[in-house]
């Protein structure tokens, strides 16, 4: 969402709505809100729907394809909702900063994890 | 004392101090469920083949809830955006949904629960298994000492590995019946609490930590609507920023969600 000192009246209408409103100019519009809303809600279902029907479609042996497809489509549902309902594509440097920390270490983790998972060690035995 | 930049912005970071808070522990948040994510792939790959569970959770219900949670996003995104055009009533109405959209998730969340908890595998002493949910136990069973029955909807499979996949047409087409079972006949009897097997561990685990943060969130929201909105009247300006660092924490438990959805539903 976006910074403080809200003005206590609507201005005009903008097309978007705007991040830091009072610190940057602009005012809050609640309609365009609602405009946003409904496109990203619309925008779910249908990444939901689509989600769901690979899951079931017939794509060959194994679950490497679905699994990477299904993945791909919930990175674009997470998109959604970071950009435009937490307003991350209009923050302060500073959260890009902290947030580029945590994409390095994220990415580690999975790194490192993926990589563990080519080579157990000799005599590990599941169950 | 007054706590310093509470609504305006600090010169240094450019944000208000709870935002800058919020942003850090968000960020020790993905790590903390990045770990769990990590070991899910771990014991996903490192599962013998065939023995990773497929289709066990009901994608009807994961789906609504998944439709749920992008409802509350939004109704939070607007209980704030009311704020900052100062309507008090609208703010009110949207986060009052918010709640609802929450407790509905949960109600739904414990639904599922429940149905793991009653449905149960047993190995049977003549090396068959039955799989079901569970109908009644007798006044008397006690398997200790081999004493009563136990009655299930479910089936008889010859293999356990058939368990696995609910999703392979001899599963879909399989016949659900009420079976009684003496406790004579039985050698192990486990329900799909989060023992029975690494899927469930991990299931529970993850979707636990999850919800207790719905919880939580749940719980913060609701006494900002409630008795923290006194401060509406005030400090408009700081109430706006608390609705505001409120709903970052609620749409990062939506992100979560939107990967846990697909994870264990839908893969």
């Amino acid at each position: 969402m976006s910074d403080t000192k809200a003005n206590s009246a609507p201005a005009a209408p903008s097309p978007v709505p705007t991040h830091a409103p009072a610190a940057e100019g602009h005012a809050v519009n609640l309609h365009s809100y609602f405009r946003l809303c409904a496109v990203v809600f619309v925008i779910v279902l249908c990444t939901t729907s689509a989600m769901i029907a690979t899951s079931f479609a017939h794509l060959g042996e194994g679950w490497t394809l679905k699994v990477a497809l299904i993945l791909a489509i919930a990175v674009i549902n997470a998109f959604l909702v970071a950009g435009y309902l937490m307003h991350l594509l209009s923050e302060k440097k500073l959260v890009y900063t902290v947030l580029a920390f945590t994409v390095v270490f994220f990415i580690g983790l999975m790194g490192l994890t993926v990589w563990a998972t080519n080579g157990f060690p000799p005599g590990t035995v599941s169950h | 004392m007054e706590i310093p930049y509470t609504i305006e912005n600090r010169p240094d970071t450019g944000i208000y101090n709870a935002k800058l808070g919020i942003w850090l522990f968000l960020a020790s948040e993905v790590m903390l469920f990045g770990g769990l994510f990590s070991a899910y792939v771990l014991l996903r790959v490192g599962a013998e083949p065939g023995m990773w569970p497929h289709g066990w959770l009901n994608v009807t219900l994961g789906t609504i809830n998944t439709l749920l949670l992008a409802l509350s996003a939004i109704t939070t995104l607007l209980a704030w955006a009311a704020c900052k055009v100062r309507d008090f009533g609208k703010f009110k109405f949207f986060h009052a949904c918010t709640i609802l959209l929450a407790l509905t998730f949960l109600g739904i969340k414990s639904y599922e629960y429940h149905d793991k908890w009653i449905h149960y595998e047993i190995a049977l002493a003549n090396g068959k298994f039955a799989d079901g949910h569970l109908v009644e136990k007798s006044a008397d069973f006690d398997l200790a000492k081999k004493i009563g029955t136990v009655t299930i909807h479910g089936r008889f499979v010859e293999d356990r590995k058939e368990l696995m996949d609910l999703r392979s047409p001899e599963a879909q087409s399989a016949k659900l019946e009420e079976h009684t079972i003496a406790a004579a006949d039985i050698k192990k009897l486990e329900n799909y609490g989060p023992k029975h097997n690494t899927f469930t561990a991990i299931y529970f685990t993850l979707t636990g930590l999850h919800a207790l943060h719905i919880l939580g969130g749940t719980l913060v929201i609701a006494y900002l609507w409630g008795p923290g909105s006194r401060m509406w009247r005030r400090d408009p300006e700081r109430f706006t920023n608390r609705i505001e660092v409120s709903g970052l924490f609620w749409h990062f438990v939506d992100l979560v969600w939107i990967f846990l959805f697909p994870v264990l539903y839908l893969t």
